[in-house]
């Protein structure tokens, strides 16, 4: 079996030129060795807590790293290990949810407005212009103010925010694809404008659009942290990272690793995402 | 005698993407004397520029000259500093690029910059740079020799541009210029004005030069001697009189081939038919917002009438920018014509694709000049020849894989090819997928928008022999636009000039050269190279006709 499938791969790698040839670099690995860990951590969280997320556990308040509290105890003396492994839940669980909507949202509509182009493209383009001038913190905390703070609030909220950058990357390149012949060739054989974005310029950016993909994930997290650090995020007695750092920052002046920790959850998520996508494999990268 | 130039086997390296280490010059040895013009004709690939490029001690990025040595007027090009080559460029060995619009800088005067070589190397006074900058645009026949210089590169022609780049390279008498296609980018009308010019000058300044082209009967006109590259290497070196009369190597012969007319033999079955395949009234498309009287305000394509018959071809000529390419979409649909009504088989068509049905888009097919631009970069040769084959005709899957085979067949190229994407292909090839996927719609009309003109002599003849092949097999008609005259002769029946968005001619492809009665047509067939090395000298041509047809004067 093992045979099989090695000449097989490589048989198709020498024909249609590297066709499985998938090749990361050293820090692309770290990245994505950090990413996919966290994913664990967040589907299984649950399961590996060492204590419940909203008992309070230790006697002391911002207690220091000890055998029991791995990473100290936060300042209710609850024990921040867990708490950081069920937040994981949330910050991941949210931002990609968020950035799953975004992107998709985005491309397809750049890619709609891209080949259908005239009035279509124009109300869409200003539309989304218009709401791309609301800074989107301002429109985050208002939003959450107004209607209150839930977790379908929070992914449509963040999901809406970072709809027009997609569109705006997803159009750009889509409007150079669509200059070329073959696409021509697709509109006078009377092929509809949905086979032309799915089949014919979908493949030609599907290589930035993930690398855009990668960077808007990264805004997500930190939108929602800096919402949560407002207390607009993730409501009490649950947390994502940003409400940990906010809940313990009173910790901060004696050095509690009940601060520390969540800010490095954020800050391990972010570079690992952003090393991943700066060291995409070639492949991914040259469908420019 | 010592020869200002002598070579011997260079060797040029350049490194792969993958990083592997390829020869593409494989031991060239060459001789150039003084006053001698020697040119490198090869297709694509075939290292022409890139040795050139080595007379100045220069490879492109990841090329290396790995072997041998070049030594221009005693120096050795190859074992000299940066610095030494540096002086040498420009002074001794100039060179005038494909390109003179890319090789000029938009935001300067022309004078500025062609006066720049002796600021940088300190040869002369501003003043007297000027003054011998006027000389040299008067050598090179330019309009308004005094005055051209205080223009920007926008505000003079192609052709101007290109002789304003040999100014350039001659200000700092070189003993040696290297033209790397010069008038490749250029109309043939225009090319004639461009030849004489370098031709003169070189001759009354007793300069060597290098010409690198592609184009034999460009270069029988300049050069005294040839030198025929194939894949980096030497495949024939003789005088010019030598190469075309007495050529030895096959390969050369296959490039003289390549470039005779082959007239197109009887012409199909002329059976009386009811109505013509398509049948064009006074068409009128062009460009920008249209104006009050309904008509866009760039008029591309002016009240063209045209007729093709089932199973004969049509050629229409002209030079670029005459509207040709415009006609071609606007018959395809693909820009809709503002004014005069298309008839395909009797019907009329919609003037915009949108409004034509399935069946009439599938039986008028179009190809396009850049085979690269028109295939799917992301897809399989496969994926691309299946669509049309299941949108038109709506087969299963098996019949559709059968298809294909055929297909590929069809257009002399190899199954297995089938599993490849386009960048895996060669120019030629790309050109066959694109003409498979116009076969898989089975059409009765393809339009052929210049689709042999960015492909090298030989390969152009092989697409050409597969176009006359197909449509005895298949009784196709072609509507086949070119600017290259003998392209044209080689398939059409009947060929119309057109010139400046208008026809103006309408001839049978035998008569070509003895039947055109309009004024820019004959100056259109007679601005044709010939394989003849007194052509250019012999012609008699008036400059006021050429000038009363050029775009910019």
């Amino acid at each position: 079996m093992t045979m099989t499938t090695t000449s097989t791969s490589t048989t198709s790698v020498r024909k249609s030129g590297n066709r499985l040839g998938y090749r990361f670099n050293v820090v692309g690995i770290l990245g994505l060795t950090v990413i996919l860990s966290w994913a664990l951590v967040a589907v299984f969280a649950p399961l590996i807590i060492p204590y419940p997320v909203g008992e309070i556990v230790d006697l002391d308040y911002f207690g220091p790293m000890s055998h029991d509290f791995w990473l100290g105890s936060d300042y209710l003396g609850r024990d921040m290990l867990s708490r950081i492994l069920m937040g994981a839940r949330y910050t991941v669980g949210i931002s990609l949810a968020a950035v799953t909507i975004a992107c998709f949202s985005g491309v397809v509509l750049g890619m709609i407005a891209a080949v259908a182009g005239g009035w279509l493209d124009t109300i869409l383009s200003r539309f989304l212009d218009a709401l791309n001038s609301i800074p989107s913190k301002l429109f985050g905390l208002v939003v959450v103010a107004a209607v209150g703070s839930s977790i379908p609030v929070l992914i449509l909220t963040l999901s809406v925010i970072y709809i027009p950058g997609a569109y705006r990357f997803a159009r750009a390149l889509a409007v150079n694809i669509n200059a070329m012949d073959f696409i021509t060739v697709a509109r006078i054989r009377g092929e509809s404008t949905w086979y032309l974005i799915r089949s014919e310029i979908l493949p030609n950016i599907v290589g930035p659009v993930l690398a855009d993909l990668g960077i808007r994930f990264v805004f997500i997290v930190l939108l929602l942290s800096g919402l949560s650090f407002l207390g607009l995020g993730v409501q009490p007695p649950y947390a994502d990272w940003g409400a940990l750092v906010r809940e313990n920052i009173g910790g901060l002046p004696f050095g509690a690793p009940a601060v520390m920790f969540p800010s490095l959850a954020i800050a391990s998520l972010t570079i690992s995402v952003n090393l991943l996508i700066d060291n995409l494999p070639q492949k991914i990268r040259d469908r420019a | 005698m010592a020869n200002l130039v002598e070579i011997r086997d260079l060797k040029v390296e350049a490194t792969t993407d993958s990083g592997r280490r390829v020869e593409i010059i494989k031991g060239i040895s060459l001789d150039i004397a003084d006053g001698e013009i020697v040119a490198l004709i090869g297709e694509s690939g075939s290292g022409k520029t890139t040795i050139a490029l080595t007379l100045m001690g220069y490879a492109r990025p990841g090329c290396r000259i790995s072997g041998g040595s070049v030594s221009v007027a005693g120096k050795n090009m190859v074992a000299l500093g940066e610095k030494e080559r540096a002086r040498v460029r420009g002074t001794e060995i100039a060179y005038v690029p494909q390109s003179a619009a890319a090789a000029f800088n938009p935001a300067a005067t022309i004078m500025d910059q062609v006066i720049e070589i002796t600021r940088i190397h300190q040869l002369m006074s501003p003043d007297g740079a000027r003054a011998k900058a006027v000389d040299l645009f008067r050598a090179l026949s330019l309009p308004q020799p005094e005055t051209i210089g205080t223009r920007y590169p926008h505000q003079v022609s192609g052709g101007q541009l290109q002789r304003l780049a040999a100014a350039m390279a001659l200000i700092g008498d070189p003993k040696l210029v290297i033209f790397d296609e010069p008038t490749t980018a250029l109309d043939v009308t225009t090319q004639i004005e461009v030849l004489r010019a370098f031709k003169s000058v070189m001759k009354a300044g007793g300069i060597s030069g290098v010409y690198v082209s592609h184009d034999l009967a460009v270069v029988a006109q300049i050069a005294d001697r040839i030198v025929v590259l194939k894949g980096g290497e030497m495949q024939e070196t003789g005088t010019t009189d030598e190469i075309l009369n007495d050529a030895k190597h096959p390969y050369t012969r296959e490039l003289l081939d390549a470039f005779e007319p082959k007239p197109r033999g009887t012409a199909g079955p002329t059976e009386p038919a009811p109505a013509p395949l398509l049948k064009i009234d006074t068409l009128v498309a062009g460009y920008g917002p249209r104006q009050a009287d309904g008509l866009p305000l760039v008029r591309a394509v002016k009240q063209v009438s045209l007729t093709v018959e089932k199973g004969r071809n049509l050629g229409i000529i002209g030079e670029s920018g005459c509207g040709k390419s415009t006609l071609a979409r606007a018959i395809a649909g693909i820009l809709p014509a503002v004014d005069g009504s298309i008839h395909f088989e009797g019907r009329e068509l919609g003037r915009s694709a949108r409004e034509r049905s399935r069946e009439q888009l599938r039986e008028m097919q179009i190809v396009f000049q850049y085979a690269d631009t028109a295939l799917n970069p992301a897809k399989s040769i496969e994926d691309i020849l299946d669509r049309p084959l299941a949108f038109y005709h709506g087969m299963g899957s098996s019949a559709r894989i059968a298809r294909i085979d055929e297909l590929l067949d069809m257009v002399r190229l190899p199954r297995n090819l089938r599993h490849r994407r386009p960048s895996e292909l060669s120019g030629g090839q790309k050109q066959r997928v694109n003409f498979a996927r116009a076969l898989a719609a089975e059409p009765k009309l393809i339009l052929c928008d210049e689709i042999t003109s960015a492909l090298d002599t030989v390969v152009a003849a092989a697409i050409i022999d597969l176009l006359k092949e197909l449509q005895r097999e298949l009784g196709l008609s072609y509507v086949f636009i070119s600017h290259d005259l003998s392209t044209v002769q080689a398939i059409c029946d009947e060929v119309v000039v057109m010139y400046a968005g208008e026809k103006v001619e309408q001839l049978a492809s035998s008569e070509l050269a003895s039947g055109a009665k309009h004024p820019y047509s004959k100056l259109l067939f007679a601005s044709v190279p010939k394989l003849d090395t007194g052509w250019l000298d012999g012609l008699d041509q008036r400059p006021e006709l050429a000038r009363a047809f050029s775009k910019a004067g």
